[in-house]
């Protein structure tokens, strides 16, 4: 039993994580290049002409992932930051703040495309939809989280004041969304709907799924480039730091 | 137990009043910006009644976030607020205390004043009691959900800024059925609901908010 949990903090220790993170980086990064190609190959080369939108539906293919990871890596930070303040593992916080950039970038993406899609199809840059509403101020949240670290020069307590903010965002995620729908839908009738259903070509649906693990692997190969380089920071006056090769080299 | 909260309450209370201050600056910032907006719009009264409920509830969210500041930082920094910290009773019903303090202070002269407001904007007298109610159920969520902010940003330098970036997102919900609930009464739809998810809001916050907010004061002040 005790062995059972000595291996399932082994990786909690910044020292051993180091090494595993850049395995997993590396592998993460091949597998994003390689699902990237050819998810790419099928939405401009493969998946059909949308009878009603033409070719522009193809963003789709990089704006729905996009919009999918912005919200999974919230949840995700805030599982660390829950992990954190429970255990007082040190790496949860450093997990949880690697993956905001790119949670922010995920989340810039999904609104960034969904107005050059919305252009053309609804002949609106923006419409205050429910989804995008909800989309926006999560933007805000990844940006709030960003700036609270950067204004902590402590790392303790960044790391923990964050993690706070973390938790009570995503208390609130569910209370924005249905109360954005709510004011939506009592001002007016949803002029426009995003859901399609299943009416979507088996084909479209896979490659959507295809491009989603490839920003899925991108966003673990960037995080743990990034976990990897705090580690450095944080650690850089220990010794197995100084022993590295890559920085005694 | 709650001998605390009116201790905390009470001191808050006495604090306020020798520097009152404090208390005027909100409240004239809230009549200000009120204000402001017909001058920036013009002075049309059928867009003035339309907007109204919209711009009394921004410019309720700023003067709260304004206040938020001063909400653990005299404490922060004479050194009380560490003996708040040591202290034997939950330090969630310390926050809570001064929390309610704050409302106090700069929340309720807020909706007390906002009838006033209101005839500026030539709004009619139900319309007028609805902005009254939501006022009056939805600061004291936002003092609530404000006080987590303001204990994380406690004693940063540029705290202000950051807290406004912190906390209005949060403050979204209160904002959405606040105003809505105004626009409900005033199109004829009753704002009834909208009421009963203001308050129960409210209700979430007041659970929510202390133990959140005194966790970050045990990170901040540590």
């Amino acid at each position: 039993m005790s062995s059972r949990i000595l291996n399932w903090f082994k990786f909690a220790s910044p020292a051993t994580f180091y090494p595993l993170a850049g395995t997993i980086g590396r592998a993460a990064a091949a597998v994003a290049v390689v699902l990237l190609a050819v998810g790419l190959y099928m939405s401009f080369f493969v998946a059909p002409t949308d009878y009603k939108q033409g070719e522009g539906y193809r963003i789709i293919f990089v704006h729905v992932p996009a919009a999918w990871m912005s919200m999974f890596i919230y949840v995700v930070m805030a599982f660390w930051a829950a992990t954190g303040l429970v255990f007082r593992t040190r790496l949860s916080f450093m997990m949880a703040r690697a993956l905001a950039p790119t949670g922010a970038l995920m989340t810039f993406i999904a609104l960034w495309t969904g107005a050059f899609w919305g252009k053309p199809m609804w002949g609106a840059w923006w419409v205050w939809d429910a989804r995008l509403t909800s989309e926006l101020i999560l933007f805000f949240l990844y940006v709030g989280y960003i700036a609270l670290q950067g204004a902590i020069p402590d790392v303790r307590r960044g790391d923990r004041a964050g993690a706070i903010l973390l938790l009570v965002g995503v208390v609130n995620i569910p209370i924005i969304y249905f109360s954005v729908k709510w004011w939506n839908t009592l001002h007016q009738g949803a002029s426009v709907s995003i859901t399609k259903g299943s009416s979507m070509a088996a084909v479209m649906l896979e490659t959507m799924l295809i491009m989603t693990f490839a920003f899925w692997a991108y966003a673990i190969a960037v995080a743990m480039a990034r976990v990897r380089l705090i580690i450095l920071e944080r650690e850089r006056d220990t010794r197995w730091v100084s022993e590295l090769p890559e920085v005694a080299g | 137990m709650f001998d605390v909260f009116f201790a905390i309450l009470r001191r808050d209370l006495l604090l306020a009043m020798r520097r009152r201050t404090d208390v005027f600056t909100t409240l004239f910032f809230f009549v200000i910006v009120v204000s402001l907006f017909p001058l920036g719009i013009g002075p049309e009264l059928n867009t003035l009644r339309l907007i109204a409920p919209g711009v009394f509830w921004v410019a309720a969210l700023l003067a709260s976030m304004l206040a938020l500041e001063k909400l653990f930082l005299v404490d922060y920094q004479d050194g009380a607020l560490e003996q708040m910290l040591l202290a034997p009773q939950p330090l969630s019903l310390l926050v809570l205390g001064k929390v309610a303090a704050h409302w106090l202070i700069t929340g309720l002269p807020l909706v007390l004043l906002s009838p006033l407001l209101g005839l500026q904007y030539d709004l009619p007298g139900e319309t007028i009691e609805v902005l009254l109610l939501t006022l009056l159920l939805g600061t004291p969520a936002l003092s609530l959900i404000g006080s987590i902010g303001a204990a994380l940003t406690l004693g940063l330098r540029g705290g202000g800024v950051l807290v406004s970036l912190l906390v209005l997102p949060l403050y979204i919900p209160v904002l959405i059925f606040g105003a809505g609930a105004v626009e409900a009464q005033a199109s004829g739809l009753g704002g009834g609901g909208h009421l009963f998810m203001l308050g129960a809001m409210g209700l979430a916050a007041l659970v929510v908010a202390p133990l959140a907010t005194s966790a970050a004061l045990r990170v901040s002040a540590e």
